[in-house]
């Protein structure tokens, strides 16, 4: 079984609006590289020029942040669900 | 997009320069970088001068050609123009020569300084035409866009942690708005208003029209600068959660100096946490010019975003204008609440608790100098934050209606203070 990813909205535009996609990568570092694949040019979109996720991406796995996991490291399972959410301000 | 858009040219994003209609929207589609309202400064210089603030009525609108909406304001009219307070007594015990507190503890119509966001992003998106409007909150912004959806007659939802103090859940409930609690700190309130936000098309005040919510907070900065007689003050001392607030102070210091409503002048702006929930004072002490995200435990409800989505520019605020960060505890937060209602007659929530307990330390540490002259944000209102003090600030001694008992209870504490 696959893994969930959601697909942000200022980002969808490289999916052909899809919202849900899956993948089958074992870290969160694979799973952008093959979304890379698949919807060239949305890697740049998340990560910077020395590779790292952009300061005002947050991704998570099950609700967690990955910077409180192993960040791209992180491991993912069958049936987990990454999101890719912007930064948003205060409350 | 609008033909007249009043003062503002775009929106653009603070990463990479990029330039995008004045919609509601909020992130770069090309690095997530935060959008920002730009201005025409050269047509506000022609109209925005102090005679002409000064003959318009005491409001934070006395300066609407820096706040981003296209005609005149349709929401919270009345709000702003808080007192700006000397006080010296404060001043005494905190041992620095000048203080003044900026009193958004009195702020209409709902008590705390987001009552100027929400005016402003409220106002614009009517403009943009929604009759929903959504927050995700730590609690004021919640009631804040209760009550002014309320008057405004928008539909509003809120989304809260489910644990807020019960001040700030009656707070939002009576006015009729939608309140949703969820199970879970404010980050993750966030990340699933940020998917909400998504899917709806609502005016979410704080994620796709952010650009024009955070500008709100300007207006703090320009009373600020006019109360004291039209100049910045030397040291101005901010709460932060997300951070955004702090960056907006400075940025209404380097609008008025550039259309030379105030003088050139040196400033520094500090940034106070709570110990709890510090990312962005952990990291200013570090000299780190990025956060590290936290799980937030803290009585500060108001301040506690772990991951603050300002904190880098908060962090380059600081760095620029000289200013630092500290961070106090529980304990010292309430110490901070006590000491300015005795010495000012003011009760702040939380937020005002950790602002002059971060005030005190900088002041002791001399990163404040005891010779200079400090203005105090204080943001929110303490009867909403009662919880946080319920037991700790004194109690009552109960007496029959008997004058015996009393006169007894007064001779008992004259032997206790003899
Ligand atoms: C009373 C009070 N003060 C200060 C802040 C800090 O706001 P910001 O997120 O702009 O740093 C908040 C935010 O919720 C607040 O409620
Ligand atoms: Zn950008």
């Amino acid at each position: 079984m696959p893994k969930k990813v959601r697909i942000p909205t200022p980002l969808r535009k490289l999916t052909n609006n899809e919202e849900l996609v899956e993948v089958n990568a074992a870290t969160i570092g694979e799973a952008i590289a093959e979304l890379q694949r698949r919807f060239p040019g949305i890697q740049e979109r998340l990560l910077d020029d020395t590779g790292a996720v952009r300061r005002f991406v947050n991704v998570y796995v099950n609700q967690e942040d990955i910077r409180f996991l192993q960040n791209q490291q992180t491991p993912v399972k069958d049936g987990d669900e990454i999101s890719i959410i912007p930064a948003i301000a205060g409350g | 997009m609008e033909k007249n858009a009043g003062f503002m040219k775009a929106l653009k994003c603070r990463e990479c320069g990029r330039e995008y209609p004045l919609t509601a929207t909020h992130v770069c589609e090309f690095d997530f970088g935060p959008l920002e309202v730009v201005y025409d400064y050269n047509r506000i210089k022609q109209s925005l001068i102090r005679p002409v603030i000064q003959s318009r009525p005491q409001t934070m609108w006395r300066y609407r050609e820096l706040l981003p909406v296209a005609g005149e304001p349709t929401v919270g009219f009345q709000v702003g123009f808080t007192p700006l307070i000397k006080a010296d007594r404060l001043a005494r015990r905190l041992g620095v020569r000048e203080l003044w507190v900026k009193n958004d503890t009195v702020n209409y119509p709902s008590l705390s300084f987001k009552d100027r966001v929400v005016s402003v992003a409220l106002s614009r998106a009517r403009e943009l035409g929604f009759t929903t409007v959504a927050c995700a909150s730590t609690g004021n912004l919640a009631n804040s866009v209760a009550a002014n959806a309320a008057a405004a007659g928008l539909k509003a939802y809120v989304f809260i942690p489910a644990d807020l103090e019960q001040g700030k859940v009656v707070n939002s409930l009576v006015y009729g708005a939608e309140v949703i609690g969820i199970k879970g700190h404010y980050d993750e309130v966030n990340r699933l208003c940020a998917e909400i936000a998504g899917k709806y098309g609502w005016a979410f005040v704080n994620v796709n029209m952010r650009p024009y919510y955070a500008e709100g907070s300007k207006s703090m900065g320009f009373e600020i600068i006019e109360q004291l007689g039209w100049r910045v003050p030397q040291h101005t001392v901010v709460p932060m959660a997300s951070g955004s607030l702090l960056t907006k102070v400075q940025k209404s210091y380097q609008e008025f100096t550039k259309l030379g409503l105030a003088p050139e002048t040196t400033y520094h702006v500090h940034g106070a946490q709570a110990t709890g929930c510090a990312p962005i004072s952990t990291a200013q002490k570090a000299g780190l010019d990025f956060f590290k995200p936290v799980k937030p435990n803290t009585i500060a409800k108001s301040l506690a975003i772990g991951t603050p989505a300002d904190g880098f520019y908060a962090l380059k605020v600081m760095k620029e204008t000289g200013g630092a960060a500290d961070d106090v505890t529980d304990d010292e937060v309430r110490e901070g609440i006590r000491w300015l209602a005795e010495c000012e007659g003011i009760f702040a929530e939380t937020a005002g608790g950790v602002t002059v307990g971060v005030a005190k330390k900088l002041i002791v540490s001399g990163r404040i100098p005891a010779n200079d002259s400090v203005v105090l944000c204080v943001t929110g209102n303490g009867l909403k934050t009662l919880d946080a003090v319920v037991g700790q600030v004194g109690r009552t001694r109960e007496i029959k209606p008997s004058l015996r008992e009393f006169e007894a209870l007064l001779a008992h504490e004259d032997r206790v203070t003899a």
